[in-house]
């Protein structure tokens, strides 16, 4: 996020799209109900009639996939309309004519044939959201798990560069991120061509630092993704897996290709706190200990760094994964010897300037927002203020790409997943808390009461679903929540696993897979 | 910045300056004084309904009692906290709410923690010259996070508004009028069966034994648990927390306003949802794949077969055949050892988080 979670409450417009914060983020949520107390104005893109769409100015019932073409309107309405800010084209972005020619032809009544919302409702957004002196915009994985996934967040970037809506409080771009750690996993460095802080293998200056300061000669070519290691699996093409904490069977889209592709590994190793689907693969299970049982720290989507202590001895004969990642390294003749998850921390802090100022001392009662470059520093509320870190802000012409998998008269429907408020991801851990499985235990989908009425679906009755990749049975929730023609279905369900049914179609930059969009069928059973 | 003009009162003798729109109880709780309250949670508007926190203020040569938690200060106003008159009517008004009050302290969950218990100590209530049998009891339902005693209940209307104000969920509302007037769901309909979202919220803000978490009924009191101050391990916005432990076990968990970014409020994955801790299906042994079946070892064979076996692949296809999952459910010490040691111990960069979400 570019703003903290403690603006929220103070902005004038949210446009929320592709996140439904009530449910996959309910404490960000409740900052956002606090606007909405306080008279802020809520624009809401979603498929599904979420909770704020119930409660918005404009609810604009978009079609998955199809964003791009509600969000280059919007630009093509407020350059149309003059709604611009001029100034802050001027001095801070570059550019502007290459998107001004290009949106030209993007008109709302080209994009409510994509998108299915009326024409008049997407200039009343661009115009409310121009307009707006402290307008936000939030989004999720709505937005980014697509093929297009990137260009999305571009174009949603090409919005607050025209106004200038950004780098001010209570004003700005805010991905939420969806996982409790998945800032922190990122920022430290746990991907296949950057260290942990943002710093670049490509950068021979940044491997050479690391060689110095690790004691070892450091491979130079950047590494795989996990979408890649996956590929190469499947062509038996790649020997050893170590998966730390997570559950690729069922996270993965196209399960049936995961499980083939870690069944061609040589080496399965899987270190968990369950016997997840995945470990059910594995040749070695190391049972690690869960967030109760362990220190460390957490960074939350404002790129707030946060203790985690432990609470409680570990269960059984396990170990924190930092313990056993240690004892691994130490076996195969790489010496990791740390007292404490502190002294780890302090080498973070002291090969990472972005992380240099922060240290367990000073997290001690509330955690400090990264950037913080040195220990007098107070951390950063929001980014972009004044200055962003390339320098100036690049629109981006994006045309429409469709997505990898559209419905077709074979598989009609469009198929959208997502979270639910009483589950957490496969649901190995909330399927095990009494008080959330009294809520909702089993695996439903959601449909269209139109849809339904065409096949013959009754509310509650159990449906097979089907697409091109396999198929699980569900329990049809018929409303008319969701979008004609789109039906929804959470992740969190073992027993009718959604990811038999994505597709393992991948954006182009971020290699995050198309969670949200593939054609599916319906059937009476 | 929008600056905020400051105005004086006077606090029990004491000149403070304040910011204007304040209310009495903030202006003192800003200077240290403390004023009791019942039906008053920083989260939530005004309700002033308990009148414990009335203060006496001057009105030229008389003065008033007045609601502190819901009448905002004006410049030069003279207030005391804790004249005469101010505690004799705190007294009576306490008297008032414990004559519906079961006297069952020694039994109650809430005993230690628990705000009425706390006012009547301090103010020596030991007896209601008002006292009658309270009504009401515990509400049968399913559900099992969330126990309601409407026996106990003193209607500040804490969880009514938390409901209404902060979740914005209007699961539960006053029922019936006067002396039958009752806390609940709309027909008493079970929780699972409305609006309710079971995050708890009400129970957080309860200031007495009438809503409790179900699950630490009977595994103790305030005193009994050591309080571990941690972050939520679910979503991405990092409540702070509390986990409350007697002996090796969570037994419930806890938030408190003035928390960041929370502010004292969890969803019913961060309140509720702590089972799988302690849940019998965790793992505890390394496990070890022997004729297509996985078997219990000891953490030496396992860590020895692995970096045996991790080694043997290095030496003989490559260290670009081997890949590391980390993941967001790790701590980013984890995380960071996690890239170390795939960069530095197996000596290749594959190493990527799945679920890039
Ligand atoms: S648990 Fe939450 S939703 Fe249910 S009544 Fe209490 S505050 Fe309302
Ligand atoms: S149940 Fe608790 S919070 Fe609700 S009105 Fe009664 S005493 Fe107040
Ligand atoms: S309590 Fe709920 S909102 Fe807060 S971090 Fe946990 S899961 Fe997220
Ligand atoms: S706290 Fe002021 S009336 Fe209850």
């Amino acid at each position: 996020m570019t703003n903290s979670i403690a603006e929220i409450k103070d902005c004038k417009l949210i446009f929320l799209i592709g996140g439904n914060p009530t449910e996959a983020h309910p404490i960000v949520g409740l900052e956002m109900k606090k606007a909405l107390r306080k008279g802020c104005t809520f624009i809401v893109a979603d498929p599904r009639q979420i909770w704020f769409a119930q409660h918005a100015k404009l609810y604009l019932p978009v079609r998955p996939g199809s964003d791009n073409w509600l969000l280059n309107a919007m630009a093509h309405i407020i350059i149309a309309e003059g709604l611009e800010n001029k100034e802050f084209i001027k001095t801070r972005t570059e550019g502007f004519e290459e998107l001004k020619s290009f949106v030209k032809n993007i008109t709302p009544e080209k994009a409510e044939e994509f998108t299915g919302i009326p024409a008049e409702d997407i200039r009343q957004a661009a115009r409310l959201y121009a307009k707006s002196e402290k307008s936000a915009i939030f989004y999720t994985l709505g937005i980014t798990e697509h093929t297009c996934g990137t260009d999305n967040v571009r174009t949603i970037a090409n919005l607050a560069l025209l106004t200038g809506h950004i780098g001010k409080s209570s004003t700005g771009v805010n991905p939420i991120r969806g996982q409790n750690n998945v800032q922190g996993a990122t920022d430290m460095g746990a991907l296949p061509d950057r260290m942990h802080g943002y710093q670049y293998l490509s950068d021979p200056a940044v491997v050479e630092k690391f060689e110095k300061a690790w004691g070892i000669k450091l491979p130079r070519t950047q590494g795989i993704t996990s979408p890649t290691m996956f590929e190469r699996m499947n062509k038996n093409q790649f020997k050893a897996l170590y998966v730390i904490g997570e559950d690729p069977v069922m996270s993965e889209p196209n399960q049936n290709y995961t499980i083939n592709g870690l069944k061609n590994l040589e080496f399965l190793v899987v270190q968990d706190i369950f016997l997840s689907e995945t470990a059910k693969y594995a040749d070695v299970v190391l049972p690690a200990t869960s967030f109760a049982e362990k220190d460390g720290t957490f960074t939350n989507t404002e790129r707030r760094v946060q203790r985690v202590r432990k609470a409680v001895n570990p269960i059984g004969n396990t170990k924190p994964d930092w313990q056993i990642i240690c004892e691994l390294s130490n076996r195969m003749g790489y010496k990791m010897d740390y007292p404490s998850p502190k002294e780890v921390y302090d080498e973070i802090a002291s090969l990472a300037p972005v992380f240099a100022g922060i240290n367990y001392a000073r997290i001690e009662s509330n955690g400090i927002q990264w950037p913080c470059p040195d220990t007098k520093h107070p951390g950063t509320k929001f980014l972009h203020e004044g200055k962003f870190t390339r320098g100036l802000g690049k629109f981006f012409v994006l045309p429409y790409r469709a997505p990898a998998e559209s419905p077709d008269k074979q598989y009609p429907l469009l198929l959208t997943t997502g979270r639910t408020l009483y589950h957490y991801n496969a649901g190995t851990m909330t399927r095990r808390s009494a008080g959330i499985i009294h809520k909702t235990n089993d695996c439903f989908v959601e449909i269209h009461q139109s849809d339904a009425g065409e096949l013959g679906v009754f509310d509650g009755e159990m449906v097979k679903i089907a697409t091109r990749r396999g198929e699980i049975t569900a329990r049809a929730e018929v409303s008319e929540k969701v979008k004609k023609g789109v039906i929804w279905i959470p992740m969190h369900f073992v027993e009718a696993a959604v990811n038999k049914l994505t597709k393992d179609a991948y954006d182009n930059i971020t290699q995050t897979a198309e969670y949200k969009v593939c054609g599916a069928k319906i059937e009476k059973i | 910045m929008v600056m905020i003009p400051k105005i004086k009162v006077n606090i029990d003798g004491k000149t403070i300056e304040v910011d204007k729109g304040k209310t009495i109880l903030q202006a003192a709780n800003s200077t240290g004084i403390r004023i009791p309250t019942l039906c008053h949670d920083s989260r939530l508007e005004p309700f002033a309904a308990c009148r414990v926190c009335m203060v006496e203020v001057e009105r030229g040569t008389s003065t008033a009692l007045v609601t502190s938690c819901n009448t905002e200060i004006a410049d030069g106003m003279v207030i005391r906290t804790d004249s005469e008159k101010v505690l004799k009517t705190r007294k009576m008004v306490l008297e008032l709410i414990l004559s519906d009050h079961p006297r069952d302290c020694m039994t109650c969950e809430k005993c230690g923690s628990c705000e009425l218990q706390d006012l009547a100590y301090q103010y020596g209530v030991r007896e209601s010259q008002f006292f009658e049998e309270p009504d009401g009891g515990i509400i049968e339902d399913e559900n099992p996070v969330i126990q309601h005693d409407t026996s106990k209940c003193i209607l500040c209307g804490r969880c009514v508004r938390i409901c209404a104000e902060v979740q914005q969920d209007y699961a539960i509302d006053f029922k019936n009028r006067g002396f039958e007037t009752q806390t609940g769901t709309p027909f008493g309909k079970p929780r699972r069966d409305t609006t309710c979202v079971l995050c708890g919220q009400c129970v957080s803000t309860c200031p007495v034994g009438s809503l409790v978490e179900k699950q630490a009924v009977g595994m103790g009191r305030e005193w009994d648990f050591k309080q571990v101050k941690t972050t939520c391990a679910y979503c991405g916005v990092g409540c702070t927390m509390y986990l409350n432990v007697k002996g090796n076990r969570v037994v419930k968990v806890t938030s408190k306003a003035g928390s960041v970014p929370n502010d004292g409020n969890l969803c019913v994955k961060g309140r509720f949802g702590y089972d799988f801790i302690h849940h019998p299906d965790r793992l505890k042994h390394p496990l070890i794949k022997k004729n297509g079946k996985l078997e219990e070892a000891t953490w030496d064979e396992a860590l020895n077969l692995v970096a045996g076996k991790l080694g043997e692949i290095k030496a003989k296809h490559g260290p670009d055949n081997i890949g590391v999952f980390s993941s967001s459910r790790c701590t980013n010490e984890e995380n960071y050892l996690a890239m170390k040691f795939t960069r530095a111990a197996i000596g290749t960069n594959n190493v990527d988080q799945c679920a890039r979400t």
